[in-house]
């Protein structure tokens, strides 16, 4: 018991001087919701870029398919920090924006192209007759894509979108290259300045995992809810 | 009111249609039969542009529909399709099925378009089935759904590809059954069919199809009783 007793008191003293003292907690706060900004913003941007570049790959125009190629094959073919850095230091390098919009864009773009790849297969799954069946209704090719096959394609890729957007939350970890403070930055921070490791990596862990767990919650109701034309 | 001159279709090296020419007048009900590969479906479909045309032309209303600037949404609009797979939108219920291309294409407010979705079911004989979705209805439900849907366009022409090829055998019937009531309307009606007696009793006209041409039309009675084509009569000894 004696053992456990003295461990309790380091366990308390190093929590207090990983997160109380100098309102340590407030930099992982800060980090949180640097993380949420960033990852919300880049799943729409990703959404958006993944959906036009699904289209040029589906495109009869060779020259859009190309583009789409090109796109999917770069941002698949490099690591996503090398992406972060050229798109941070280089292309953005004299703009003045916030800086987590500029990662948020960096991060969108990246996962524009594994999006993008989600969308065509979705796509794809639907049978050709739905989209005829509604050309010979009259309807128009936009038309019959967003009111036809879109509506069918994301309730089969949903669950893979999903997890494209868990993944892509983790990956927002690399910010700290280009200087933002998300979760994993700040616990870098508390770390250097207390010289304790596993606490704050631990609680950096605890707070991806609750955070992705509340968003999987959240997409499990919207899945069942996509689900109910199913229903026998 | 439909005109055809000399139409072909090539897949590839397949040539497919190796022209056809062919008028089908206002009211006519018209069926298409003959061996499959023959050239039955997408001679139909050509008729609305599903399949690009080769070569030749279709006219309909005496407006030709195989010219390359010709708003082929609006053409579509005139001819209500349906097809052997249904194609019903699953995501969907059946008003919404009904109710999407008259809302989407007519500017008709959501009201009328379902009252008259209503009544359309009605016809069909499955009103009670307007908030279901596709999969709770069985094949013939789903077939006759997938009429009224194409009739809510107010079609002035309908086409059938193989509308009960994938029914099971007691559920062709009913599907039958709402077809001749839209033949005795005076609907002008294209159908592809392997269904024999059907075509007997109801087309005004009986085309036999085969490698890409239509090689006899005639009267049911003509066809089924003296074809004068030899492979009209092989065919048919194989299917009566």
């Amino acid at each position: 018991m004696a053992g456990f007793g003295a461990w309790w008191a380091k366990f308390q003293a190093d929590f207090i001087q990983c997160f109380i003292e100098q309102d340590r907690y407030k930099l992982l706060l800060g980090g949180i919701q640097v993380t949420i900004k960033v990852a919300l913003l880049a799943t729409i941007l990703g959404i958006l870029i993944g959906f036009l570049i699904a289209l040029c790959n589906l495109s009869q125009n060779r020259l859009l398919r190309f583009i789409g190629g090109v796109y999917t094959d770069v941002i698949r073919g490099t690591p996503s920090v090398t992406q972060l850095m050229i798109i941070y230091f280089v292309v953005f390098a004299s703009i003045s924006w916030d800086k987590w919009i500029i990662g948020a864009i960096a991060f969108g773009i990246n996962s524009g192209g594994y999006v993008a790849e989600i969308f065509r297969a979705g796509i794809l799954s639907i049978d050709k007759g739905q989209t005829e069946a509604g050309r010979s209704l009259g309807l128009t090719s936009s038309q019959t894509m967003t009111r036809i096959v879109l509506p069918q394609a994301l309730k089969n890729i949903f669950p893979t979108l999903c997890n494209e957007f868990i993944v892509l939350i983790k990956e927002t970890a690399i910010m700290g290259y280009v200087g933002l403070v998300d979760i994993q930055k700040a616990g870098d921070y508390i770390k250097s300045a207390t010289f304790k490791a596993w606490m704050p990596l631990f609680a950096v862990a605890i707070i991806y995992y609750v955070l992705i767990k509340i968003l999987n919650l959240g997409l499990k109701k919207i899945e069942s809810s996509l689900r109910k034309s199913d229903i026998r | 009111m439909i005109r055809v001159e000399n139409l072909r279709k090539d897949f590839n090296e397949l040539q497919v249609l190796r022209g056809i020419d062919e008028h089908i007048g206002k009211g006519e009900v018209v069926v298409v039969i003959g061996p499959s590969g023959s050239g039955k479906s997408t001679f139909l479909r050509c008729l609305n542009r599903l399949e690009e045309v080769t070569d030749g032309h279709i006219y309909v209303d005496g407006e030709e529909i195989t010219s390359p600037n010709v708003n082929v949404n609006h053409i579509r609009q005139k001819m209500g399709m349906v097809f052997q797979h249904f194609n019903l939108f699953p995501h969907l219920t059946i008003l919404g099925n009904i109710t999407l291309a008259p809302v989407l294409t007519k500017k008709l407010d959501k009201t009328a378009a379902e009252t008259e979705a209503r009544r359309l079911l009605k016809m069909v004989g499955l009103e009670e089935k307007a908030e279901a979705y596709p999969a709770q209805l069985s094949g013939g439900q789903k077939q006759r759904v997938a009429i009224a849907r194409a009739l809510a366009m107010e079609p002035e022409i309908m086409l059938f590809d193989e509308p009960t090829s994938a029914l099971d055998p007691e559920m062709v019937g009913e599907v039958l059954e709402v077809m001749k009531q839209l033949a005795r309307s005076g609907m002008t009606m294209v159908i592809v069919t392997h269904e024999m007696g059907f075509a007997r009793e109801v087309a005004s006209r009986v085309l036999f199809m085969d490698q890409g041409v239509i090689m006899e039309s005639g009267t049911p009675e003509q066809i089924f009783t003296s074809p004068q084509n030899e492979r009209t009569k092989l065919f048919l000894s194989k299917v009566l």
